[in-house]
C-alpha cells in the first residue's frame, strides 16, 4: 500500500459554473468519487487549484507571473489516495469525473518514499 | 443544531458547536430586528449556522484541536467535497440521526447519571444552567461544575457519536429515558416560571420520547411505557390551569374534557409496551396515570389499585417522590392518620424537607386533621419554596379556606 498523487488537468470548469445546476450535478459526481474512496479508506486528501498563481525560478528566484498554459495543460487540482499497487491507483483515477471531458487527464503519479 | 455540530467538531470540540450555536442564535437577533424574521426561521438559523462551521473547519483544517482525520470528517478537508459533506449533514433525516446518536453519547457510561441528564437539557433541550439547577434541587453552581466535567471527559474521550451496540442499549436507553421523564416533569409542574406549565417542555420530552419509539434499535418496551405515560399526563394537562393562571386540583378538573386522543395514543403504547415480561419504573407509573384518566371522577377513581402501584413502585424503585406520591394514594384510601404515619415512615426524609410538595401535602393532612396551626405552618412553608405564581396563588387559597 502506497500513496499516489492524482493531477488533474483539463475540463471546463469554467464554462459549467454557468450553469448553477449543472455545476451542482457535476460536483455531487466528485463528492461521489471521493465519498467511495473515503469509505473504501483510501481518500488522503484533495484541493481544486484557483488559476492564477506564480513562477519562481531558479537561483534568482526570479518570480513571474504563470502559469499561462492552455486550459488542458493546466493543473485544475489533485488528489492523494492509498492504493495497493500502480494498477489500482490508476483504477481509482478512472473513476475521476474529470474524464467526462474529452480533454480531461488525470496524471497518476506514486509518492516516493526517501 | 448542536448534535449535529458536534458530530462535525467531535464531541472532544462540544463547546465549538455551543459557540456557533450561540453566534447564530446572535446574528439571528441582530438581522432580525432589522429585516424582520425569514419566512422559514429554522432553515435560516441552519445556513447561517452551517456558514459559520464551513469556516472554522476552513481555519482549522490542520490544527491539532480538531480531529478530520476521522472517516466521518474526513471529506470536510476538501473543498472539493466540503460543502455538500457539509450540506448533506444538515438534511432533515439526518438531523433524527443525530438527535438520537447525540442522546447517547450524552448518556455515556463514563459518565454519572446526573452529568448525563445534566447535558441532555443543556444541549438537546435548550436549557438554562438555572433551570437545571431547580429540576434537580440544586444549586446552579453545582450545574456548572457538572458541565464543566462533562466537557472534560468529552475532550479527553473522543465519544464517537453512534448509537450504542445491542448489548449495551437496554442499560443505555434508561439514562436516556430518565432525562426526558424529567424534562417533562419539568414542563408539567414548573417550580420556576410564572407559567405553571410549560408545554413546551412536556412537547420537547415527547417528541424526543417518539424519536425513541420511532426507531428501531430503540424500540423497547420501556420506551413505549413512558411515552404511554407523558401522553396519559398530557391529556389533562390543559385542564390544570384555569383562564386566570389558577392551578384547578384533580377533584375539580372537568374530566370530559381531557384529550381523549391523548389517552388513546397513550393506550396504544402501553400495549406496545406490554410485549415482554420486563416492568419498568414507566411500565407502573403509566398504569397509575392510566387509572385517572379512565375514572369518571375523583371519588370513582380505584385509589386501592393507585396505592397498589405505589407499593409495587417504592419495592421496586425506591426514591423518595415515590414514597410521597405513595402518601398521597395513602391519604386517599386510609385517611389522614394514616398518611401522616407514613410519612413517618419515609427513610431520608430530610431530602424531602426543601421540597414544596412535601410540605403541601403536610400541610393538607394537617388541616384534614382539624389542626389549622400546623397546617398553616407547613403551607407558609410550601409557599416560601416554590417560584411558581400559581403554585403561590393556589397555597394561599388553601390557608384562606383553613377553618380550625
Amino acid at each position: 500500500m502506497s500513496d499516489y498523487l492524482l493531477l488533474f488537468r483539463g475540463g471546463d470548469g469554467k464554462n459549467l459554473r454557468q450553469s448553477p445546476e449543472k455545476w451542482q450535478a457535476h460536483m455531487a459526481k466528485w463528492m461521489q468519487w471521493m465519498g467511495d474512496l473515503n469509505t473504501q479508506g483510501k481518500f488522503v486528501g484533495a484541493q481544486p487549484l484557483s488559476e492564477t498563481g506564480k513562477l519562481v525560478t531558479g537561483i534568482k528566484k526570479v518570480v513571474s507571473d504563470g502559469p499561462f498554459m492552455e486550459g488542458k495543460e493546466m493543473v485544475g487540482g489533485y488528489l492523494i489516495c492509498k492504493a495497493d499497487d500502480f494498477a489500482g491507483a490508476v483504477d481509482i483515477s478512472k473513476g475521476c469525473p474529470i474524464l467526462e471531458f474529452d480533454n480531461g487527464v488525470v496524471e497518476v503519479r506514486e509518492i516516493q518514499s526517501m | 443544531m448542536v448534535a449535529v455540530l458536534t458530530k462535525i467538531f467531535g464531541t472532544e470540540n462540544f463547546e465549538t458547536a455551543e459557540d456557533v450555536v450561540q453566534e447564530t442564535l446572535l446574528q439571528a437577533m441582530q438581522v432580525w430586528k432589522l429585516k424582520g424574521i425569514p419566512e422559514n426561521p429554522s432553515a435560516w438559523l441552519f445556513q447561517v449556522a452551517r456558514h459559520k462551521a464551513i469556516d472554522i473547519v476552513r481555519r482549522n483544517k490542520y490544527s491539532t484541536q480538531y480531529d478530520f482525520n476521522d472517516s466521518e470528517r474526513k471529506l470536510l478537508t476538501s473543498e472539493y467535497t466540503l460543502s455538500m459533506t457539509m450540506e448533506g449533514l444538515w438534511k432533515e433525516e439526518h438531523l433524527q440521526d443525530e438527535l438520537l446518536n447525540m442522546m447517547f453519547a450524552c448518556c455515556h457510561p463514563g459518565l454519572s447519571p446526573e452529568n448525563q441528564i445534566t447535558l441532555i437539557l443543556k444541549t438537546l433541550c435548550g436549557f438554562s444552567t438555572v433551570e437545571i439547577a431547580k429540576a434537580f434541587l440544586t444549586s446552579e453552581d453545582v450545574v456548572s461544575k457538572r458541565l464543566y466535567r462533562t466537557k472534560e471527559f468529552f475532550r479527553n474521550n473522543k465519544i464517537r457519536l453512534a448509537i450504542p451496540p445491542p448489548d449495551q442499549l437496554n442499560f443505555r436507553v434508561d439514562a436516556v429515558l430518565n432525562a426526558i421523564y424529567l424534562l417533562f416533569n419539568e414542563g408539567y409542574n414548573s417550580t420556576q416560571n410564572e407559567k405553571f406549565i410549560r408545554k413546551e417542555l412536556t412537547d420537547e420530552a415527547i417528541a424526543l420520547a417518539r424519536l425513541l419509539a420511532e426507531n428501531s434499535p430503540t424500540q423497547l418496551p420501556q420506551v413505549f411505557a413512558l411515552l404511554a405515560l407523558m401522553l396519559f399526563h398530557s391529556a389533562r394537562l390543559d385542564r390544570r390551569i384555569s383562564a386566570e393562571g389558577e392551578i384547578i386540583l384533580l377533584d375539580q378538573q372537568d374530566r370530559s374534557s381531557w384529550n381523549q386522543e391523548l389517552i388513546a395514543e397513550g393506550n396504544y403504547f402501553m400495549n406496545r409496551a406490554a410485549v415482554g415480561g420486563e416492568v419498568s419504573v414507566y411500565h407502573i407509573e403509566a398504569a397509575i396515570a392510566y387509572q385517572h384518566c379512565i375514572a369518571e371522577s375523583i371519588s370513582e377513581t380505584n385509589w386501592k389499585r393507585i396505592l397498589e402501584y405505589y407499593d409495587w413502585l417504592c419495592s421496586l424503585a425506591p426514591s423518595v417522590f415515590a414514597e410521597l406520591n405513595r402518601v398521597v394514594a395513602i391519604l386517599q384510601v386510609n385517611g389522614p392518620l394514616k398518611a401522616l404515619e407514613a410519612i413517618g415512615e419515609i427513610k431520608n426524609r430530610e431530602k424531602l424537607e426543601s421540597y414544596y410538595l412535601y410540605n403541601s401535602l403536610l400541610g393538607e393532612i394537617h388541616s384534614l386533621l382539624h389542626d389549622p396551626i400546623k397546617a398553616k405552618h407547613y403551607f407558609e412553608k410550601a409557599m416560601e419554596q416554590t417560584l411558581s405564581e400559581a403554585e403561590k396563588k393556589l397555597i394561599q387559597k388553601k390557608i384562606n379556606n383553613l377553618r380550625p
